[in-house]
């Protein structure tokens, strides 16, 4: 099963290739998933900065932040910053925390280093194509960085940037000259970056697993970044045509987006022929899946990880794997949810909203078979565990929430209110990014050789789901008041007695915000100062536990494992131990089954 | 660790529902004659969503404290109906209930966006600029004139791009910066923008409608109780959004024709 390519990019021995090689521009699929590990660590602490700044002045407007004028003097004149740079920090917010966050930590991070591991393979199918998907990355964050430092700043229509508003260049506003253009190419080019990313993560599931590594014997985590690869091949490809399309209205005065007799700013515009809804449709086709790319990779994560902490496989495997193909052929036929009250035909309205109703069901089986397992095992609270276990919790509250905004009759009155803004933090900010903490306190010692502190962990992870509580059932509150959202201040007479709430919110963002610190030192310190791992510090059973921590450049030391057993055989009695790895050789068996027979031989 | 799991829990979905069944922060009172519909809706998802929300923490911490750190000696066990309990669960409650409650909000759904309006119906246009809303009334002649977008000129006050000169039917346009509207009597609302996408929402109406650049739209509402009320933009529009607004004002009749009259003799 190897791929030509991928025997071709072989590195040579570790010592002959030098540290540019080795750590920059490596073609090693772990280095390659430790760099969008590091950059998606970036990205969130600039979007979480963002969000202080935003919440501060919202509650206190007129409070100046010191040094904020460093970062843009006409934004924030005298340190308080104006109602377009609230927007401003509101799109990068959104942009940075769903492109380079929420797509690149549980997916392309941790399933580059990951998916080859679970499925016994030395490298990803294509593993240049993998560095260039870093590096497409890496260049798409810096162009979007730099609309920062552009004169008029950053774009101010939002991630959703729609159309004209964002179409029809700095007539609309500030920062919807250069800074929206560089918005457009950097989503655009991180189109690119995670089109090649999904087809090398199909092509090393479908091609590079190793002998006895069959589709259902593989890992709910593969699963998930399978599925998940497979939902991204088909939004990022509209996605990117979309871009290219807006980059065009803007710089080569085309109308895809833009309808004729527009008059902004005092000028009739010289567009005609446009749909302002056509924008919407094609960016929620794309959108819609986007959840799904952030919160499937998590839910693999959390059930690979939960088993390991149960001591015990799900009630079924099987469930969970159609569920999430379920729900990711399902993400496909939603995106109208979005467009309600959008001025799209009030029929299509009704039919949008079934099928969203119908994802419920897949949902409450995964939620249900991850709650039934839990009943009767043998639970061990790691920290690990904890987040998978708050995951389920955010999970929930965030998925019955949307079931108010799945009905086009509430959604009139709850529309562009905080209730959505609480609704989709929680289901795919707050859910995803617990799937990924609980992926790095389990995997951390494979990754770094070195064990994360535990104490520090419990910590982090009460503050974490205390304080997302904290922050993002308020915002329901808010919407159901009315108060609506991307409002840079509550000027409106029915907002005011809000205020308290909206005081509670930033206090609860900044004591989340220090909890996050905690997890940061810990990260730093435990990579330098921890105590050593053992390879299989878990007890775990899949093949990522099957080398060393952390694993040689070509994974497995040259000896491809072979695969006997299911993924998860956990609550057996076997010599002391209540586990059984997927490479142990069923040797009482072996001898009279031909192929294993054959198979543990050539393992000797 | 288990008892703390536990009642954390337990005590942030108890906290979380609170403020809900007290009515902390209610809804903005209905002020239209369908707008009970939504309301309707919303309590009975509030109350299937909200039991479902608090069983499924309550059964994570229970089971959490039921499982966790028990020594090596206890079996496994699989809860009783195994997957099929779960798969059942999940189609015959949770997809069934939403599904029969999906159907019953469609009631509301088509009462704002499939019944033709009253044939007495007051028509009113609405035009979103960035940012602020204006309003215009057809005059005596009951017609609107029409628009002319290189016409918009916002210093001679010509919000509309009227034609004054040539266009008999926009001489007698009335227009206001709130919207004034007789209670008990329909409305038919004509939404246009002269530039981005807007929205016109205002929370006591149940009314929420984006405003799509090139393509005008109608919605239909009747106002059942006099007062002052707020028109909001939630369709980010620009550096104003957040200061994008309008009165709504809900006159009786008598109150409405002296508004509608002196409004006409200003212009």
């Amino acid at each position: 099963m190897q791929h030509e390519s991928a025997l071709e990019a072989r590195e040579p021995p570790v010592r002959a290739i030098g540290f540019v090689r080795r750590y920059i521009f490596s073609v090693d699929h772990k280095v390659i998933g430790l760099q969008y590990y590091a950059l998606a660590l970036v990205a969130v602490f600039v979007g979480m900065a963002l969000s202080w700044l935003m919440r501060i002045h919202l509650v206190w407007p007129n409070w100046p932040i010191p040094g904020l004028h460093f970062l843009s003097k006409t934004g924030a004149p005298g340190n308080v910053m104006t109602p377009e740079y609230y927007l401003s920090l509101l799109t990068m917010h959104g942009t940075i925390m769903v492109f380079f966050v929420l797509t690149n930590a549980p997916f392309a991070a941790l399933g580059n280093y990951f998916l080859p591991l679970q499925i016994g393979a030395e490298d990803m199918a294509f593993p240049r194509l993998n560095m260039l998907s870093f590096w497409i990355t890496f260049l798409a964050f810096c162009v979007l960085m730099s609309s920062f430092f552009v004169s008029d700043g950053p774009p101010i229509s939002g991630w959703t940037a729609y159309a004209p508003l964002s179409a029809v260049g700095s007539a609309a506003g500030p920062g919807q000259g250069m800074g929206q253009t560089l918005w457009a190419i950097s989503i655009g080019i991180f189109c690119v970056a995670s089109l090649l990313g999904a087809l090398n993560f199909i092509a090393t599931t479908l091609d590079m697993r190793t002998r006895g590594m069959t589709l259902m014997r593989m890992p709910l985590s593969t699963w998930a970044w399978f599925i998940t690869s497979c939902i991204s091949l088909f939004a990022f490809a509209v996605l990117l045509p979309t871009c290219i399309l807006l980059c065009l209205d803007r710089m080569a005065d085309t109308s895809f987006f833009v309808p004729s007799g527009l008059v902004i700013s005092d000028r009739l515009q010289p567009h005609s022929g446009g749909s302002a809804l056509l924008w919407q449709h094609l960016f929620w086709f794309f959108g819609h899946p986007e959840v799904y790319i952030a919160i499937l990779p998590a839910a693999g994560i959390v059930s690979h990880v939960l088993i390991n902490g149960l001591r015990r496989p799900l009630l079924s495997h099987k469930a969970i794997i159609f569920s999430m193909v379920a729900i990711g052929f399902l993400s496909y036929v939603v995106w109208g949810h979005h467009m309600f009250v959008s001025g799209m035909n009030p029929t299509s309205s009704l039919v949008f909203s079934f099928p969203t109703i119908i994802i419920t069901i897949p949902a409450a089986v995964l939620t249900l078979t991850w709650l039934g397992s839990i009943y009767g095992s043998r639970l061990r609270l790691t920290t690990a565990s904890l987040f998978a276990l708050g995951f389920i919790s955010m999970f929930v509250s965030g998925g019955l929430s949307g079931f108010f905004l799945a009905q086009p009759s509430i959604d009139i009155y709850l529309h562009a209110t905080y209730f959505v803004v609480g609704h989709f933090h929680i289901v795919m900010g707050v859910a995803a990014i617990f799937g990924v903490f609980a992926g790095t306190y389990f995997w951390f010692p494979k990754m770094t050789g070195r064990m994360l502190n535990e104490g520090l962990g419990r910590i982090h992870f009460w503050g974490s789901f205390v304080g997302a509580y904290c922050i993002f059932m308020p915002f329901h509150y808010l919407g159901m008041a009315g108060n609506v959202r991307r409002y840079a201040a509550f000027v409106d007479d029915y907002m005011a007695p809000l205020m308290s709430v909206h005081r509670f919110i930033t206090i609860a963002a900044l004591v989340m915000g220090i909890v996050q610190m905690i997890f940061l030192v810990n990260l730093l310190y435990s990579l330098w100062r921890g105590p050593k791992a053992p390879d299989n510090p878990w007890e775990c059973t899949s093949l990522e536990w099957a080398t060393s921590s952390p694993p040689p450049a070509d994974n497995f030391g040259g000896r491809s494992p072979i695969v006997y057993r299911d993924p998860y055989q956990y609550g057996v009695d076997a010599a002391g131990k209540d586990f059984v790895m997927q490479n142990e050789p069923f040797y009482a068996e072996s001898a009279s089954i031909p192929h294993l027979a054959e198979a543990a031989e050539a393992q000797e | 660790m288990r008892k703390a799991f536990a009642l954390i829990v337990v005590l942030v979905a108890i906290g979380s529902a609170v403020p809900v069944i007290l009515h902390w922060w209610p809804m903005a009172p209905d002020i239209s004659a369908d707008g009970h519909l939504i309301d309707q809706q919303m309590a009975s998802t509030m109350v299937e969503v909200g039991s479902a929300f608090l069983l499924a923490q309550f059964l994570l911490a229970y089971f959490v404290y039921r499982s966790a750190d028990r020594g090596t000696h206890e079996n496994i066990r699989s809860i009783p109906g195994g997957v099929k309990l779960a798969v059942f669960v999940a189609v015959a409650f949770v997809g069934a209930e939403l599904l029969a409650l999906g159907m019953q909000g469609q009631r509301a759904w088509a009462i704002q966006y499939f019944s033709t309006p009253d044939p007495n119906a007051m028509t009113i246009q609405a035009q979103a600029g960035q940012f602020a809303y204006y309003f215009r009334y057809p005059g005596l002649d009951g017609k609107l004139g029409a628009t002319h977008p290189e016409k918009i000129n916002e210093g001679d006050q010509n919000f509309f791009g009227l034609d004054l000169e040539k266009d008999v039917a926009a001489r007698d346009d009335v227009v206001s910066a709130e919207l004034a509207i007789p209670v008990n009597r329909q409305i038919r609302l004509l939404l246009h923008t002269k530039d981005v996408g807007h929205s016109f929402y205002v929370p006591e109406l149940r009314v929420q409608q984006d405003f799509v650049p090139g393509l005008d739209l109608m919605v239909h509402f009747t106002a059942t109780k006099v007062g002052k009320y707020e028109i909001v933009c939630t369709q980010l529009c620009g550096m104003g959004h957040h200061s994008m607004r309008a009165y709504l004002r809900v006159m009786p009749q008598a109150e409405f024709d002296d508004w509608l009259k002196q409004k006409a003799s200003e212009q």
